[in-house]
């Protein structure tokens, strides 16, 4: 996955279509739709595996919102850091985490990201500058800052994606951070990614103004609204905060309308909204039909040939599901390990 | 190729469910996506979705089968035109997700009565009583609907009295624990907050130096870590910063402890921590009764009270009082099981663990005295003190954190009133010294079961 990685780097110096209904670019249409493809696969094979009890505890799904991350990261370079919360199986595919560590993982193996430690909500890659898998809502925002923090310190150019929720901008240590990321000019995007409920609260019970793009006003932070289901949107908006931020002029924060299929986690019966609402977000807005269609009008790809891509994604999928259960449990003798590091 | 739907597991907890009903007939066509059957869990009615497109060929469990262990195959999905008796060997998959059961229920709004007015000065004589009362005639319930009662009880009593917390209104509680409650008392009284911790806390504390009782419901305890300024530096310490002028009649409750699964953020025992404030009460039942009757006493109480409350007996049942007046004293330890060769502290939880291990240990002899603490601050060393003077041995049990410990302070404790009493050294039974693993077998490894209490137990009496 670097490769690929390397190949968003290279794309995100290209020139991005103004218009997202525009002309596709080949070769960087397809390996979006089939990265947002492994989320989605990935996602809907965890669900499996936590109704046979293979994964236990929390478990919060990432489908509908796979265009968020998938834009983003195709506009940012693998020295960029990535942080966000416990919804976050997206985020490590995006950042080129390989779903054989995700699921194992998830699974409480030992082949694991976090050894079978961490779980669902806490997973990291240092090598691939991803840093958590945060499970207290808010707490990865002052985090995601102090990564830039530490990036403009060593004024080596890299710039931290810093993701969170619609319902956790309203704890209070995220406008702490605006606070200092402003006075200080340090190299964050914060990406907010509303989808509508901070579990089974909606944005208009939680919040007094509901759109969150201007939150930054009082410090000057710009930001804008972007339609999240749509991945070529989404990497418009992100490359231009992403430049602003990198060229040193400070924070930004896009919100991305978005939404999530699944209940908040495995155990929520979701009946704060209706099955009507979350059917016509599917059928009208998916980002991964979105994009297929749009491919197979211009003749970038057939149907055909995007099943065929599917069916790779399961099969990576399937395999992965398969090291993750056939990983062995964590050596007891690493209930001690990793509370400190030699001093 | 048949495929075999299986019980899902719909919450960390669940082990088994009910088939509610089929939404689907044999014989009838399913779109991946299309709800096949609502399936009840411990928690709360889920819909089961299909991820696969066919025909419902047969169903394994009719509605209404009880019991239905997690994997048990309840239906076969077929490829259109398969024939149902083909079906030898399904292959195995599991099924789609749960989604809503049903639309969202509109929330009555109620009309809460008038709040009465101005504050009173001085701290109000609160009907809080010193002694244990008689059970009486007793009710078997949930510890999760002996909480709700009390609340509900006490709400009724002092309209002064209302709840607020994420997700306790409209959802009823992330654990079901305020279920009925925005019916009966309305959004006045029932307030859904956003997620914003640490300001919802200060809030509180500020309704209650004007004399308001709010009960603050923390998710889990975990995310009062967020808050925890507040409950200290604010709630705890202005009566004395005050000179006794001010008070704050705030109760802060919600899940304490380990879960199941759920890794190191979200599994920390507290109960060490809060003990440790001048200023705060601190209580942390076991039994339904306890819970309905401390956490009645804590709201009545004019101090702030942490309630400290555990996810795994939300759901176990126990005989509680009819009685709307029983109220269990803040301070009082509880001889849960009378012995006489070894003392065995506990609280919470490992109560259940507790009286699990003197079964063990009677088969062997041993005769171990069960003190459910229940409090932790005030503290009921008398009880102790008594106890220990008559076996001479003394276990502390608990599930937090060994160093600076609910256990540390009790040896500390017998030591200084209890030392010529002693025949062996006090002995702690703890949390292993790291976060929470996630792996089911590590997670095991770090928690204290009977198993260890039974160890202790027979060190102290230098049996093998
Ligand atoms: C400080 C804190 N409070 C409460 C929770 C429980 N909780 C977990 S997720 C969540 C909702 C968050 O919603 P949002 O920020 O919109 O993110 P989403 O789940 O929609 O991705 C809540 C209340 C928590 N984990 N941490
Ligand atoms: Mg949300």
């Amino acid at each position: 996955m670097p490769a690929k990685q390397a190949a968003d780097a290279a794309a995100a110096k290209k020139p991005v279509r103004k218009d997202p209904g525009g002309k596709l670019d080949p070769e960087l249409s397809l390996r979006l739709y089939e990265q947002m493809l492994l989320i989605r696969r990935l996602e809907e094979k965890a669900g499996q595996m936590y109704g046979m009890g293979l994964i236990g505890g929390f478990c919060h799904l990432y489908i509908g919102q796979e265009a968020v991350v998938i834009g983003m990261q195709s506009v940012i370079t693998p020295d960029d850091a990535v942080v966000t919360s416990y919804r976050d199986h997206g985020h490590m595919i995006a950042c080129g985490m390989d779903p054989k560590g995700i699921l194992a993982e998830l699974c409480g193996r030992r082949g694991g990201y976090s050894k079978g430690k961490g779980g669902s909500m806490h997973m990291f890659s240092r090598e691939k500058n991803f840093y958590g898998g945060h499970g207290i809502v808010g707490a990865q925002v002052p985090f995601g800052t102090g990564i830039a923090f530490a990036h403009r310190y060593r004024e080596n150019g890299n710039v931290c994606l810093t993701y969170m929720g619609d319902g956790a901008v309203n704890q209070g240590q995220v406008y702490e951070s605006f606070n200092m990321a402003a006075l200080w000019k340090l190299p964050v995007v914060y990406v907010i990614e509303n989808n509508k409920y901070g579990m089974g609260t909606s944005i208009e019970r939680a919040s007094a103004r509901v759109d969150f793009y201007h939150r930054g006003q009082s410090w000057g932070i710009p930001g804008a609204q972007v339609d999240g289901m749509d991945v070529m949107a989404v990497r418009e908006a992100g490359e231009k905060a992403v430049s602003y931020t990198r060229a040193g002029k400070g924070p930004y924060i896009l919100e991305m309308i978005t939404y999530r299929y699944r209940g908040h986690s495995m155990s929520d019966p979701a009946k704060y909204r209706t099955r009507e609402e979350v059917q016509k977000v599917r059928s009208e807005r998916d980002p991964i039909d979105r994009l297929a269609h749009l491919i197979v009008e211009q003749g970038v790809a057939s149907e055909d040939q995007l099943k065929d891509m599917d069916r790779k994604v399961k099969a990576t999928i399937s395999e992965a599901a398969e090291y993750a259960q056939n990983s062995p449990e964590p050596d007891p003798s690493e209930l001690y390990t990793d509370v400190y590091v030699d001093a | 190729m048949p495929v075999e739907i299986l019980m899902p597991a719909l919450s960390p907890t669940m082990t088994e469910g009910k088939l509610a009903r089929w939404l689907k007939k044999e014989g009838e066509k399913v779109a991946s996506g299309d709800v096949l059957a609502e399936i009840e869990t411990d928690k709360a009615t889920m819909e089961l979705e299909s991820v696969n497109d066919g025909v419902l060929g047969k169903i394994l469990v009719p509605a209404g089968g009880d019991a239905v262990a997690v994997n048990k195959p309840i239906a076969l999905i077929l490829e259109e035109g398969e024939d149902a008796s083909a079906a030898t060997s399904p292959k195995a998959q599991t099924n789609g997700a749960a989604k809503e059961a049903a639309k969202p229920a509109e929330a009555p709004k109620v009309e809460a009565p008038a709040a009465t007015p101005a504050p009173a000065p001085a701290a109000p004589k609160a009907a809080v009583p010193q002694t244990e009362p008689e059970l009486g005639e007793t009710k078997t319930m949930t510890v999760r609907e002996a909480l709700r009662d009390a609340m509900a009880e006490e709400m009724r009593r002092d309209p002064d009295v209302f709840l607020m917390g994420e997700e306790v209104a409209q959802y009823h509680g992330a654990y079901k624990i305020s279920q009925g409650l925005l019916e009966e008392f309305g959004e006045k009284r029932v307030v859904d907050t956003p997620i914003t911790e640490m300001g919802f806390t200060g809030l509180g504390v500020g309704a209650s130096v004007m004399g308001l009782k709010p009960i603050v419901e923390f998710m889990t305890f975990n995310f009062a870590m967020q808050a925890i300024d507040q409950i200290i530096n604010s709630a705890a310490k202005t009566l004395y910063m005050s000179g006794g002028q001010i008070h704050c009649p705030i109760v802060f409750r919600g899940p304490n402890g380990a879960a199941a699964r759920v890794a190191a953020q979200h599994s920390q025992e507290y109960s060490s921590w809060y003990a440790h404030i001048p200023g705060l009460k601190v209580v942390a039942p076991y039994s339904a009764s306890d819970a309905k009757g401390l956490l009645k006493s804590a709201i009545r109480d004019p101090n702030p009270v942490i309630f400290l409350e555990n996810e795994i007996l939300y759901g176990h049942s126990f005989p509680v009082p009819t009685d709307p007046d029983y109220l269990v004293p803040i301070g009082k330890a509880k001889v849960v099981r009378p012995g006489s060769h070894v003392t065995i502290t506990a609280f919470s939880r490992m109560v259940e663990y507790a009286l699990a291990a003197a079964e063990t240990l009677k088969g062997e002899g041993i005769e171990a005295e069960v003190i459910d603490l229940r409090s932790l601050r005030p503290f009921d060393i008398e009880t102790v003190v008594a106890s220990v003077k008559k076996t001479n041995r003394i276990v502390s049990a608990e599930e937090g954190w060994q160093f600076a410990g609910i256990g540390s302070e009790i040896s500390a404790l017998v030591m200084e009133q209890a030392f010529d009493y002693l025949d062996a050294p006090v002995a702690r039974v703890t949390g292993v010294d790291v976060p929470m693993p996630y792996a089911a077998n590590l997670e095991k490894l770090a928690l204290p079961h009977a198993d260890h209490i039974v160890a202790a137990a027979k060190s102290v009496l230098y049996r093998s």
